[in-house]
């Protein structure tokens, strides 16, 4: 049996995962939002092989799924259908899409922790949220070449984790596992990962330094679980 | 293939504020002006195109390119004036219509609209718009403006602007058409749209390697053929810095162009952009820094591979000397553009 995972969201990043996906030999399921013609045409020249279903068949198809819509969306998902799944939240908040709103950017919590308690019933786990789509492109690279970047992974299930963390690997980075999913908020926009493109070391220290920052300062005094 | 006569290169502006050689800020009104002298200087020396863009924030003087555009027609014989971008989905189209065809009239047939969703969000609660309807107002403005090209009495409704029964909107240009562009930053979703409308593409490709988007020119064919419309030369816009020497450039790339990149992505919540990350931008990415002959063989290689039909040059990012803004113009005109030619005729 090969590797199977589902991508919601054909947008800038869920196809630059597809290709990631498609390139580690897993067999791709895309949904889009509605209706699954919007984006054929899309799937078929930059995710050739990938295949075009609606977000309930995506669902039926793999218990891994990577969230890669607008985090503005996320409440549109099916908490029924994603139940049981090991989910992959690669979202951030971004004014662009999401217009102004104080929830996605809360310092005392974290958008993944949002998902997770809107998703109640899956297992949701942050990675490919801190790297911008086009590094992820082109920094994707074999186990132990020497410039290999790093993602971190944070959550709660432990295997579900570690299933993510095996991801990171095939798609080509260095996973770096960092606890549970309120650290998520390291990963956050604002914070020294984000857009940094670092390898494992470089990445861990910078992890940690968010404390130390203006939004990690701000995160402390919110009382934010992650900071004790 | 490659028609190395009919490339098109040009320059584009975001209105950014200049220094005189002492380090003096130039005012905004200044730096318009330094734009109007810049544009005038490109025409002198041939170059084909200049694209303003909008925007509505300090960093940048012009918040109205079309009447930059204006003055610019006014004192130049060739040169093509175009946006880069007209933000349509806080605009109104028929004011974006009129005004273009305005340009039209001034400049003897010389406008080009080059339309966008826009990167930046300032216009949105400026002119009353929600973010949150982001995509649809751009898919509604481009449905009507798409209909006010045809120059014929326009019937429309929709939910982001008043509708119009036969509206007649002048004036009427005199080759029955403004040249309009798409410009789109990745989301396949636009560039399925600008096929759908039957537009030229332009990928605004501000980071990574240029090879990448080579996809996206597949699907912008293939998307236009599904539409049967027209596929037409693609246009790339990337950020660039050319001086004498390789050395010189990527000290004035370092200082300029990565630390405006610094201070917008800071609003974004970016880290800031590192060397390692520069370099790789100068050596494989999209940045176009060096002396001319680098920029020339770096140029001359992204479009072979992408086979597009137009490059415009984002010239002098946040605080650069006027002088060097100017310097880089003659550079880009005598020796990167010929140079370029050449590089792709050997082929």
């Amino acid at each position: 049996m090969g590797k199977k995972i589902g991508i919601l969201g054909a947008g800038k990043l869920g196809t630059v995962l597809g290709q990631l996906a498609l390139k580690a030999g897993y067999e791709v399921y895309i949904g889009g939002s509605g209706n699954p013609s919007k984006i054929a045409l899309t799937v078929e020249v930059l995710l050739p092989g990938a295949k075009v279903l609606t977000a309930k068949e995506v669902a039926k198809k793999t218990n891994l799924i990577i969230l890669a819509l607008p985090l503005g969306k996320y409440k549109s998902l099916s908490i029924e259908e994603l139940s049981n799944k090991v989910i992959i939240d690669a979202m951030n908040y971004w004014w662009e899409v999401d217009g102004e709103n104080p929830e996605l950017t809360d310092v005392s919590s974290s958008s993944s922790v949002l998902v997770q308690n809107y998703l109640k019933n899956s297992k949701v786990v942050k990675a490919f949220n801190h790297m911008g789509y086009h590094d992820l492109y082109d920094e994707a690279k074999e186990k132990g070449h020497e410039g290999r970047k790093a993602i971190a992974v944070v959550g709660d299930a432990s295997e579900a984790v570690a299933q993510v963390a095996q991801v990171v690997d095939d798609f080509g980075f260095d996973p770096l596992v960092y606890g549970s999913l309120s650290q998520g908020i390291r990963m956050e926009p604002g914070s020294p990962v984000f857009g940094a493109n670092l390898k494992y070391h470089d990445l861990k220290r910078a992890l940690a330094s968010f404390e130390t920052t203006k939004r990690g300062v701000a995160a402390i005094k919110a009382g934010n679980q992650a900071m004790k | 293939m490659i028609n190395t006569k009919k490339m098109i290169f040009g320059l584009d502006s975001f209105g950014d504020i200049p220094t005189d050689d002492e380090g003096n800020v130039y005012t905004q009104a200044h730096a318009i002006r330094q734009v109007i002298r810049e544009a005038k200087l490109a025409d002198d020396l041939g170059i084909d195109v200049i694209a303003l863009g909008e925007h509505h924030r300090e960093e940048y003087a012009i918040s109205s390119p079309d009447m930059v555009l204006a003055a610019i027609a006014t004192i130049t014989k060739k040169i093509k004036l175009a946006t880069g971008v007209t933000v349509l989905s806080s605009d109104d189209p028929v004011r974006v219509y009129e005004r273009f065809a305005t340009l039209e009239a001034i400049s003897n047939g010389r406008a080009e609209a080059v339309l966008g969703r826009g990167s930046f969000t300032e216009s949105f609660p400026l002119f009353g718009y929600d973010l949150q309807d982001y995509d649809l107002l751009f898919e509604e403005k481009l449905n009507l403006y798409s209909k006010l090209l045809e120059e014929k009495p326009v019937t429309w409704e929709g939910k982001t602007r008043a509708s119009l029964k036969d509206a007649n909107v002048f004036p009427k240009t005199e080759n029955g058409n403004i040249a309009t562009r798409i410009a789109v930053g990745g989301s396949p979703e636009s560039v399925v749209r600008t096929a759908r409308y039957g537009f030229p593409l332009t990928l605004a490709i501000i980071g990574g390697s240029p090879e990448r988007f080579k996809p996206y020119i597949e699907l912008y064919k293939r998307a236009a053929d599904k539409f049967e419309n027209p596929a037409f030369p693609i246009a790339v816009h990337s950020h660039g810095m050319i001086a004498d020497t390789d050395e010189e450039a990527i000290e004035l790339a370092w200082n300029h162009i990565r630390k405006s990149f610094v201070k917008i992505g800071n609003d974004r919540g970016w880290a800031p952009m590192s060397r390692e990350q520069f370099e790789s931008e100068v050596q494989n990415g999209s940045f176009y820094v060096g002396s001319p002959e680098t920029v020339a063989k770096r140029l001359a290689r992204m479009i072979k591979t992408l086979g597009i039909g137009r490059f415009e040059l984002v010239y002098g990012a946040g605080g650069l000397s006027a002088s060097a803004r100017e310097h880089m113009i003659e550079l880009y005109a005598t020796k990167v553009i010929p140079r370029v030619r050449e590089l792709l005729s050997e082929a």
